[in-house]
């Protein structure tokens, strides 16, 4: 059974690879397998997880199920159409409640935290403690500073990008590219870890080329 | 003397004896153990090493749910001792009065004095004792009194957030009452959203579909509704240009929402008979089993214009890659950092983070959406003004230790903190 599935393994790997070259069959198969395995499954795990687990025995347990049991009732509804437009009172409820709830959510990490965490002393490793910053903490909070106050400034929309505040906000963009570019390198060498891992399986577990 | 006494003199020694018998007998007989000896071997004394610690307090987390019991103690005085013995505290709960039970086991001495309870419930008392712990024995502190965790309705802690998010509510609402009255409000121009209309046209011309991709997160995520708001803009310009869409999606409920904002959209422009539910297709959940038909889909379909815009993970350079070798324009938008960079690099247009939330109303001109910018702009006014003002307090209270600024200072770090 191991055998048959370090084959079958290898062969969606290189179907999957085959893309690289151009659209094929091949690849055509993969991608019909993976939708419809990975379709199915997610079928199976909402079935299970909240059809049977939420919505069949949870209800009981948890009187605030009803409310998750309701709406996903009504969103049902869109199946008859002379009262399908109830179905979007649930999708009123989940997408005003996710707003409501990610605006707090926002407003406490994006807004309060982040401005607390800028406000440092400058010359100082902390308040009170006289000229005792090194020149590479001063160089680390001066960074953190102008970094975050021209990124706000480049988020600005209300005032058009010139004079002043305009190359305050190109010095904004400046310090986000440098950002990016730093990300880019990081993920570029997390995304070659998941390669050298197929490549691993595909020299390694099938052909038995490298241990 | 009478013959009675004498008799009773005669007899005192007897009784004497008995009497002392008696005695000795008594402690044997009340404890049921062996008679105590006058002295104790010295290998059984018992030799207390370490004084328990003290004042152990007990008391209720403010602003929760009942779910905590804050406590404290002094540190046992041996602490201060050079050759101190001690080498942690075991702190003992009872719940309800019951048994007393170990709860937790603190080995650092010298740092910690006090311990959070989170495994407690309301309605239910709690009682504590803490002892200092040597190598051979454990020396106990006094119990606290029973103690049952309150629920409280606020939490306090969080007001400033709140008043934070009163203030911007209040200019949202000011400003989107200003709008409504008329005003115009100004908005800067956004390079991406100023290309939408060209990018559809582009798909006209060419003959080719539009392919809008709203990121692999739920309707639970925000760039998914910002997303969803834009779609609308641009399905309304694609009925305007008779063009077609295709958008596969990857969750259920976005596919419910994308169609009901298509059809919306579609109405808006007068031409409800040209909208079809299958311009919102649903793929399957799983991340890359969505991304192998995405791109399986560019490649055949070859659309003209193609929109990344909401949450993306890993398939974003994979998505954009695939796209840009179709040759098709490109704009893209998310607020994750990690994902943009393959946007800037692989994309014509990237909307960078709160970009993306702005270009709903950007697009829209809606007084209730521009009035809603505008607000956050305050918002944001509000935190750069704040940000040079903490810094430079932070700076004169830190290198040159001024009063006043050391209070300013820690009134806003007070203000700005969640915790």
């Amino acid at each position: 059974m191991d055998h048959v599935s370090v084959w079958l393994g290898a062969f969606l790997t290189l179907g999957i690879l085959s893309f690289l070259y151009k659209d094929n069959p091949w690849y055509k198969l993969c991608e019909a397998i993976f939708v419809g395995a990975s379709a199915g499954y997610w079928v199976i795990v909402l079935w299970w997880d909240n059809l049977v687990g939420k919505f069949y025995e949870g209800v009981g347990d948890d009187p605030a199920l009803w409310v998750g049991m309701i709406l996903g009732v009504l969103m049902l509804v869109r199946l008859i159409p002379k009262v399908g437009w109830i179905s979007r009172w649930p999708l009123a409820f989940i997408v005003g409640a996710t707003s409501g709830f990610w605006m707090m959510n926002y407003l406490g990490s994006n807004i309060i935290e982040q401005v607390g965490a800028t406000i440092m002393p400058l010359l100082s490793t902390q308040v009170g403690a006289g000229f005792d910053a090194g020149v590479w903490m001063i160089l680390s909070r001066l960074v953190v500073f102008v970094g975050t106050f021209t990124g706000l400034v480049y988020f600005f929309f209300s005032k058009e990008h010139k004079g002043a505040f305009g190359t305050t906000a190109r010095v904004g963009i400046f310090f986000i590219m440098i950002t990016f570019g730093a990300s880019f390198g990081y993920t570029v060498m997390s995304r070659m870890s998941l390669l050298i891992g197929r490549i691993d399986f595909i020299l390694g577990d099938w052909l038995g080329l490298i241990n | 003397m009478s013959y009675h006494s004498r008799r009773c003199l005669r007899s005192l020694p007897t009784i004497t004896a008995i009497v002392s018998c008696l005695l000795l007998a008594l402690p044997f007989y009340a404890s049921g153990q062996e008679p105590v000896t006058d002295s104790v071997p010295a290998d059984t004394a018992v030799v207390i090493e370490a004084a328990p610690p003290t004042t152990v307090l007990s008391s209720d987390h403010k602003y929760d749910d009942g779910d905590q019991i804050n406590l404290s103690w002094v540190p046992s005085i041996d602490e201060t001792l050079k050759d101190s013995k001690v080498i942690g505290y075991k702190i003992y709960r009872a719940e309800d009065g019951g048994e007393f039970e170990l709860l937790a086991e603190i080995p650092d001495v010298d740092t910690t004095n006090a311990y959070a309870d989170q495994e407690v419930e309301h309605g239910h008392k709690y009682a504590y004792y803490v002892a200092s712990v040597t190598e051979t024995g454990e020396y106990a502190s006094l119990e606290t009194m029973p103690l049952e965790p309150e629920r409280e309705w606020l939490d306090l802690n969080k007001a400033y957030l709140f008043i934070m998010a009163l203030i911007i509510s209040g200019a949202v609402i000011i400003y989107v009452e200003t709008a409504k009255r008329g005003k115009e409000l100004f908005v800067r121009k956004i390079a991406g959203l100023e290309a939408i209309d060209d990018a559809v046209g582009r798909a006209t011309e060419m003959g080719r579909p539009v392919l809008f991709i709203p990121g692999i997160h739920d309707m639970d995520d925000v760039q998914t509704l910002a997303a969803l708001t834009i779609l609308g803009r641009v399905a309304r310009t694609i009925a305007d240009y008779d063009t077609k869409i295709f958008m596969p999606v990857s969750r259920s409920l976005v596919m419910t929402a994308a169609r009901e904002t298509i059809k919306s959209s579609y109405q808006a422009a007068g031409r409800p008979d040209a909208y079809n539910d299958d311009m919102v297709n649903y793929v399957t959940d799983e991340q890359f089993g969505y991304v192998a038909a995405v791109d399986g889909i560019m490649v055949r379909e070859k659309p003209a214009t193609v929109f990344l815009l909401g949450a993306f993970f890993a398939e974003s350079l994979i998505l954009a890659e695939t796209g840009n070798s179709v040759g098709a324009i490109q704009i893209a938008g998310t607020a994750r950092p990690a994902q943009l960079p393959f946007f800037i690099a692989a994309c014509d247009f990237t909307l960078i983070g709160e970009e993306l939330f702005a270009a709903s109303a950007y697009l829209s001109g809606e007084p209730r959406q521009l009035g809603s910018l505008k607000g956050q702009d305050v918002g944001k006014a509000i935190a750069m003004v704040v940000i040079i003002g903490g810094v430079a307090t932070a700076t004169l209270a830190g290198a040159w230790q001024m009063g006043f600024a050391e209070s300013i200072h820690g009134w806003l770090m007070e203000v700005f903190s969640t915790n």
